[in-house]
């Protein structure tokens, strides 16, 4: 076969699969500029009710940590809560909560009735710490290793195969190393 | 905006054609209750439109006091014109197309706050792009920077408009030889059989391809 006749299938194929493979990405996935930076400045109080805050302190502490990013008037968040609860009932991991843009009294009272599975929690009221984390929707999960370094970010509720397939390995990464 | 951050608001819309009040000459009376076809059936179309207009204004109001009604501008002219072109870099990570001067998103609405803040604490323009994009990333920007992971995506119209251009050599090459090569004239016998089969009033015979039937 001469080259004029393979050519066109040849490129159609290409863009075939490059279209193909597209299709498959989500474009709500964008790469965090933040792994393996160390994480932002911060102190925050606590969730009315509960006793400690949040500092950048907090999670340079050597354990292995998740900071979960969360609001009362966030949906997905209730998606992803049952899941959280059972982390935090099997002690895997420390679970810390920042309210994002959200009344402090809305997260205490969305806590009291769906559960708390946080051990600290921040109270981000004008959501400057979560764009300090580059946060652009919520829930996103961060697992900071013991160092204060970001090594993984979920974004979107966790679901049981994020939590098996992505983020119990980047604990195990993080604990290793 | 006005200067003092509050919006004013649009002159509302006056209601054309058939108001509220008194029917038209050409319309017939309204009758009470089940009364005339045509007389309901305007009563109806009044009910319908007139909420109708008062909705759209609502949505044009409400638009115009997002849209105008959040951001205090900088009092520095210059330093507000700097923000906005700025505003308009930087895309929205919750819309994902717009940019956050386009962007009514609680984010966008931050971003743009943190931009004005940045400029008042004398940053230059790319010590504030710096800033965003530390935290979130090549991708916040609209126009992406030219560097290793982006060089295909910057090279492909260039290397496009190369192929097309290879394309279009190729193909004139290849038909300039048959284009120039004139059709052989008909020879004295098929000239006699055209002119025949022009000036007769039958149908021409079907032409049978050579080769074809059994």
């Amino acid at each position: 076969m001469r080259w004029r006749t393979v050519l066109p299938l040849v490129l159609f194929a290409v863009l075939a699969v490059a279209l193909g493979v597209g299709l498959t990405l989500n474009p709500r996935d964008i790469p965090s500029a933040l792994i393996d930076k160390q994480v932002p400045d911060f102190a925050l109080p606590p969730v009315p009710g509960k006793a400690l805050g949040l500092a950048s302190a907090d999670l340079k502490n050597g354990e292995v940590a998740l900071v979960n990013v969360f609001a009362s008037w966030c949906v997905a968040c209730r998606a992803e809560h049952p899941l959280l609860m059972e982390l935090a009932r099997r002690r895997t991991v420390p679970l810390h909560g920042l309210a994002y843009k959200d009344a402090p009294a809305d997260s205490a009272r969305w806590l009291a009735e769906w559960g708390d599975p946080y051990e600290r929690t921040g109270v981000d009221r004008v959501g400057r710490v979560g764009i300090d984390f580059g946060v652009y929707g919520v829930p996103e999960t961060f697992v900071v290793d013991g160092q204060g370094r970001i090594v993984f970010k979920h974004i979107g509720p966790i679901t049981p195969r994020d939590l098996e397939s992505k983020i119990l390995p980047a604990i195990a990464t993080a604990r290793g190393s | 905006m006005t200067p003092g951050g509050r919006v004013t608001p649009l002159p509302t819309l006056p209601l054309k054609g058939r108001g509220e009040g008194t029917p038209a000459p050409t319309d017939p009376p309204l009758l009470e209750g089940r009364g005339r076809r045509r007389g309901s059936s305007t009563r109806i179309r009044l009910r319908i439109t007139a909420p109708l207009f008062v909705f759209v204004a609502f949505l044009l109001l409400g638009n115009a006091a997002r849209a105008l009604g959040i951001d205090p501008p900088l009092p520095d002219p210059a330093q507000e014109a700097r923000a906005v072109d700025l505003h308009k870099a930087l895309r929205c990570l919750v819309c994902q197309n717009q940019s956050i001067h386009d962007s009514n998103a609680g984010l966008a609405t931050d971003l743009r706050r943190i931009v004005r803040e940045r400029i008042t604490a004398g940053d230059s323009d790319k010590q504030v792009i710096d800033y965003v994009v530390t935290r979130y990333g090549d991708w916040v920007l609209l126009k992406p920077p030219l560097n290793v992971r982006t060089a295909v995506l910057w090279a492909a119209p260039v290397i496009l408009i190369l192929l097309g251009a290879g394309f279009v050599a190729s193909f004139h090459r290849r038909n300039r030889n048959v284009a120039l090569t004139l059709p052989t004239p008909l020879s004295d016998a098929e000239r006699a059989r055209l002119n025949a089969i022009m000036s007769s009033d039958e149908p021409p015979p079907a032409v049978r391809s050579k080769g074809a039937g059994s």
